[in-house]
Parts: structure tokens; C-alpha cells; sequence
């Protein structure tokens, strides 16, 4: 029986060798060719088998010698930022500049500790409005300040 | 047209109005945002990128580098002040600058990092200025295996002075290379791994993976800890040392500087080597009655020098050669790309207005890291205690908008948000993502020479073995490799990275 003894190491090869197998798929639709006319995939197949023996290699590592764990993971902290910029991404062409900004500022303030409401709506308004100022008057980034969704254009 | 003229054609650059404006807003803004907690030069650079791609080449590029120096100069400071060094280049920094401020001898620290860095910083623009023309001819002889294998030993020299495991290191570049490899095959057209989206055609934004990697990323991490920030505030009036203590910095800040200038030309170099070299030599070298680690102030002179010098020089391979001796200039690369400027030795020859209006800038920048952060330190020390509670949200608002800004596609806000969650698991396995990024960014050059060297000798890998000077770099690339992994050189460079 395999016991996980270094589960950085362990974690680590998983990871390597899931992000191979997704290259060594998209490795089927490209010619390979020759060492002397290389196709498109002959580079990538190198790099790909590179990086499975890596993969593996770390996750021998991982079940061969010992190590440390890999330690708490703030989920609540990584989700809310994650979908916050997720969220700006998706509402800026239809909110406008300005609402998806506020929404994408106030959601991340969640990530952090002792916030209350009242703060964070302070620190949405702030942003927002320095934003605006310096990247589209002061900048001139071609962004709507209100989208379609909220009645502009 | 011998080093004079040529500075002067650089100065006539440097010393364009708009240029020195947006060279004095990139030292601000660089060290603004250098000081606030929790953010490096890499992540200040990336997180400003997007500003400078609407700028003329010389003029982004200036402020990019001034930036960088600014965010180099905030991380001493709040590496003295603070105990917290904003990179890696002023970890060692810390060890006595802090123990300075403690002894209410901040001033003279602070002090003695800003003159020691204006100093290392004006003899290695000479270096730069002196060395990089010779050293690009060189490289205009080169065919595509020596490039080739001048990217193998760069990327090896990166595995080698990682932090943590090689193995892990390698992986990282590898998985650099593989991304880079994504979009466009340069010689069919035809679509790599692009799993039937068009969003992928052009492969991944260089910009939102760093800005995810190196911004987004580092927001996760920094959620992890609650670290309170007390600089120290006293005495800071007394920024002018007494002879006597002018005396003990001279040396230290020579030697930093030749240290540094030569340990940052080296592939894999940069800052950071310079630094702790300068460090241990000063401790050996040391005639000052408080030991190291208590407060002497060669701790801070030598490093800080060499800290400086390095940076600086590191510009050398990443002008000449256009190949990234550290994540930062892995970034200044990928500036350059997107401004149409195809990085390497010709750039000295068809943009010489460029190259040497962005060598003189860094004296200019320098001189004014000099004259702006003496009378400002009451500024920084102020923005040193804003809680990261504050300055996340910020963050993270501006590495929206300028991911957005790169093409107007929400696509980019997505791969950045992918990218931090990757970049941040990536840490916490101990796995650093610099490799990753240098890997990326020379990823689609290091396959063209490849493909061409082995068009040219018909198949044949022989090839590699055969030209001198790429049979050369490749041994060295071997030796470097085997000896890192080596069990006794292993054990002791585990223990170097410990300190």
C-alpha cells in the first residue's frame, strides 16, 4: 500500500502530469513531421513528454521520500477573488465600466477580515471613482462608463 | 561612432521632455507602489504593463525600467523600515537595515541604500554602455544553434539559481515552453492546442498571465497571512551620516557594485544573486565592531549596491542577446514584443535610439530615485502601514481594467482569474512560477531556432555538437545541470537558500 508521505510532491506530479494529459490530447490534431522538416506538434510533443516524466518523476517524489503537507488553502479568499475578476470580465459589456467595476471592488472586499458594510461600500466608491478618473479621463481608455444593461449605449 | 557619442545620442533621448516625464512618473509610481505591502517589482511591472503599450517604444520602455528601479529602491526601503522585504533582491537588506532603524539609525541606512544604489547604478549604466555593442556584434554572427543553445544554457541558468527543488524548476520551464507554444504554429499557420476556441488563435495573452500569475496570485497568497506592519519612525531627520560613517560605506559599495555589476550580466542572474554574494563577503571582509546581523551598516552598503548594479547590468543579455536573465526582464522582453520589436542583437543597430536612450534613462532615473526619495521617505513610511485590506481591492481593480484594456476582450479578465488560481496553487506546491514565465516568454524564439538549425543541417542534431561556440554553451548548460544535482553541492545550496 502507497502512502502520500510528501504531499507537496504528491499534489505537484498530479497536477503536472492532468496538465500533460490535456497537451498530449491536443497533440492529436497536429502533425509531427521530422526532426529535419518539423511539423507543428514536434516541438509541443518534446515539451509534452518532458513534462509527463517531470510529473512522474515528482510524483515518485511525492510517495518515495518525506515532506511537508501542504498546508490550509484560504478557499473563501481564493473563490471571491477568483469570481470577482470572473465577474468583471463578464458584466463590463453589458453594466459599463462603472457598475462592473463597483460590483467586481465590493464582492472582493469579502475576501478579506472585519470588513462591514459600510466600509466596503467606501472603499467601491473611492476606487470606482479613481478609476474612472485616471484610466478613462486621465488615460483615455476607450471603456463605457454605464453599458446597455443599465441604459446606456 | 565610439561610447561618447553614442551616450550623447542616448541623452538627446533621455533628456526629451516627454521621456523625463514619463521617467520621473515610472520612479514614482514604481516606488509608490514598491512600498505598499506585499508587492514586488515582478507584480508592479506586470500590474503597470498595460499603461506604457500605448506609449512610442523608447518611451515605454523608460518608464518600464524606471518603474522597475523605483519598485527595487521601495522594496529597500520598506525592507529597512519594516523588516519586510518587498523582493528577493532585499532580503538580505533586511537582516542589518532593519536592525539600523531599531538602533534609531534609519536615516543613515536609508541613506546609505539610496547613495549606495546611485552609485552602483552609474557605474553599471557605464558597463552597459561599454559592454552591450561588443557583446551584440558578437551575438550578429550567431546563427540559429547558437541561439538555440544560448536559450538552453539561459533556462538552465534559471533552474539553477530557483529556490527548492530542480526538478520542480525544470517542470515549470517546460510548462512555460508549452504554454508559449499555444496559437499559431510560425511556419504552417496551422492552430495549436487551441481546443476549438478562437479565443485561443493567437495563443495566451503574455500580459494576463503575468498580471494572473503575479498579481492576482499573490492578492490569494497575501490572504493567507495577517502580518501587522509597525515601521519604525524615529529619527529620520538624521538622513546625512558623519564622516566617520561615510568612511565605512565607501568600500562596501565598491565592491557591491563590482559584484553585483558582474553576477547580473550572468544568464539567471539579476538582483537577487548579487545581493546575498555581496553579503557574505562583507561579513568575512567586516572590521566593524557590531557583527553582522545586529546592525552593521556594510550589511546594507554592499548588497544594496550590488542589488542595484545587477539589476542594471541583467539589462545587458536582455538587450544584446534578447534573452531574459529574470523574471523582469522576461517582462521587459514581452514589452518589447508587443511593440513591435523583435528583441536582440539588432535592436543596438536598427533602434539605436532605443537601446542607448534607454541606457542613459537609467542614470537619469537613478538620479532622481536620488533626489525624490530623500525628502519623500515621510510619504512611504506613511503608505508602508496601509492595511492590505485596502490596497487589495485596488489591486485588483487595476489589474482588471489594464488586462481588458490589451485587446478589449473579457476573454483576457478570464485567463487572468484562471492564471492567479493556478499561480497561487502553483506557489503553496513550492513551485516558483519565474521559471515559468522566463519558459513562456521565450518560448516561441527558442522553437524557431530549433526548427531553423535543424532545417539548415538537414535533420541532423549533430549540429549543436559541431559549431564551437553552441558546442561550448551546451556543455556548459550540462555542467551547470550536474552540478546542481550533484548530492554535496545540493545539500549546501539547500543551506544557502535557508539563510
Amino acid at each position: 500500500m502507497l502512502t502520500i508521505r510528501n504531499p507537496k510532491d504528491f499534489f505537484t506530479g498530479l497536477l503536472l502530469l492532468a496538465i500533460s494529459a490535456v497537451f498530449a490530447y491536443g497533440l492529436f490534431e497536429l502533425p509531427i513531421g521530422t526532426a529535419y522538416k518539423m511539423g507543428p506538434g514536434y516541438f509541443p510533443m518534446v515539451l509534452t513528454i518532458m513534462l509527463t516524466a517531470c510529473g512522474l518523476a515528482i510524483l515518485a517524489n511525492g510517495l518515495l521520500s518525506d515532506g511537508e503537507a501542504v498546508g490550509t488553502i484560504p478557499w473563501r479568499g481564493l473563490i471571491i477573488i477568483t469570481v470577482s475578476v470572473l465577474l468583471y470580465g463578464a458584466t463590463l459589456k453589458g453594466l459599463g465600466m462603472v457598475p462592473a467595476l463597483a460590483l467586481t471592488v465590493f464582492l472582493s472586499t469579502f475576501a478579506g477580515h472585519g470588513w462591514d458594510a459600510k466600509a466596503a461600500i467606501g472603499v467601491t466608491v473611492v476606487l470606482v471613482v479613481a478609476c474612472v478618473a485616471i484610466f478613462v479621463k486621465g488615460l483615455g481608455l476607450p471603456l463605457a462608463l454605464f453599458g446597455p444593461w443599465v441604459g446606456g449605449y | 561612432m565610439d561610447i561618447f557619442s553614442n551616450l550623447a545620442l542616448g541623452f538627446e533621448q533621455a533628456l526629451s521632455l516627454t521621456n523625463i516625464w514619463y521617467c520621473f512618473i515610472g520612479v514614482l509610481l514604481g516606488t509608490l507602489i514598491g512600498v505598499l505591502p506585499g508587492l514586488g517589482p515582478v507584480a508592479t511591472i506586470a500590474m503597470l504593463l498595460p499603461i506604457t503599450f500605448g506609449l512610442p517604444p523608447v518611451t515605454a520602455m523608460i518608464m518600464l525600467a524606471g518603474i522597475y528601479y523605483g519598485a527595487q529602491y521601495g522594496g529597500s526601503t520598506t525592507a529597512i523600515l519594516v523588516n519586510l522585504p518587498g523582493e528577493p533582491g532585499s532580503v538580505v537588506t533586511a537582516l542589518d537595515g532593519h536592525q539600523l532603524a531599531r538602533k534609531g539609525k534609519a536615516g543613515f541606512a536609508l541613506f546609505t541604500a539610496a547613495v549606495g544604489s546611485f552609485f552602483a547604478g552609474t557605474v553599471a549604466t557605464f558597463l552597459i554602455a561599454g559592454f552591450a555593442p561588443p557583446l551584440a556584434n558578437v551575438a550578429l554572427t550567431f546563427g540559429p544553434a547558437e541561439y538555440f543553445a544560448l536559450m538552453v544554457l539561459g533556462l538552465a541558468a534559471a533552474v539553477t539559481l530557483a529556490h527548492g527543488s530542480v526538478i520542480k524548476a525544470i517542470a515549470m520551464i517546460t510548462l512555460g515552453l508549452l504554454l508559449g507554444t499555444m496559437g499559431q504554429d510560425l511556419y504552417t499557420g496551422a492552430p495549436r492546442f487551441t481546443f476549438g476556441s478562437n479565443e485561443f488563435a493567437d495563443g495566451i495573452d503574455f500580459t494576463a498571465l503575468a498580471m494572473g500569475v503575479f498579481g492576482i496570485g499573490e492578492i490569494i497568497r497575501n490572504l493567507e497571512s495577517t502580518e501587522v506592519r509597525e515601521p519604525i519612525r524615529s529619527k529620520l531627520r538624521d538622513l546625512i551620516p558623519t564622516r566617520e560613517e561615510f568612511k565605512q560605506i565607501i568600500m562596501p559599495v565598491l565592491r557591491g557594485t563590482g559584484i553585483g555589476s558582474l553576477l547580473g550580466i550572468l544568464p539567471g542572474g539579476g538582483a537577487v544573486l548579487g545581493s546575498f554574494a555581496s553579503y557574505s563577503i562583507e561579513k568575512k571582509l567586516s572590521k566593524n565592531p557590531v557583527p553582522f546581523g545586529q546592525g552593521a551598516i556594510e550589511g546594507v552598503a554592499g548588497p544594496e549596491s550590488a542589488n542595484n548594479a545587477g539589476a542594471q547590468t541583467s539589462f545587458i543579455p536582455m538587450l544584446t542577446l534578447g534573452i531574459p536573465s529574470n523574471p523582469v526582464m522576461a517582462l521587459m522582453i514581452g514589452a518589447l514584443i508587443i511593440q513591435g520589436i523583435v528583441p536582440g542583437p539588432n535592436v543596438i543597430t536598427e533602434k539605436p535610439d532605443l537601446f542607448w536612450g534607454v541606457i542613459t534613462s537609467m542614470w537619469v532615473g537613478n538620479a532622481m530615485l536620488l533626489i525624490l526619495n530623500l525628502p519623500l521617505i515621510g510619504i512611504w513610511v506613511r503608505l508602508m502601514t496601509v492595511p492590505y485590506q485596502l490596497l487589495f481591492p485596488a489591486i485588483i481593480a487595476v489589474c482588471c481594467i489594464g488586462v481588458y484594456s490589451l485587446s478589449n476582450n473579457p476573454f483576457d479578465v478570464y485567463l487572468m482569474a484562471i492564471f492567479g488560481v493556478i499561480g497561487y496553487f502553483l506557489v503553496k506546491l513550492d513551485c516558483e512560477p519565474a521559471p515559468l514565465l522566463l519558459g513562456f516568454v521565450i518560448g516561441k524564439l527558442l522553437e524557431e531556432y530549433l526548427r531553423r538549425a535543424m532545417l539548415l543541417s538537414r535533420g541532423d542534431p549533430m549540429v549543436f555538437l559541431q559549431r564551437p561556440i553552441s558546442a561550448t554553451l551546451l556543455i556548459l548548460t550540462v555542467i551547470a545541470l550536474v552540478v546542481v544535482l550533484l548530492p554535496s553541492v545540493r545539500k549546501k545550496r539547500e543551506e544557502a537558500f535557508r539563510e
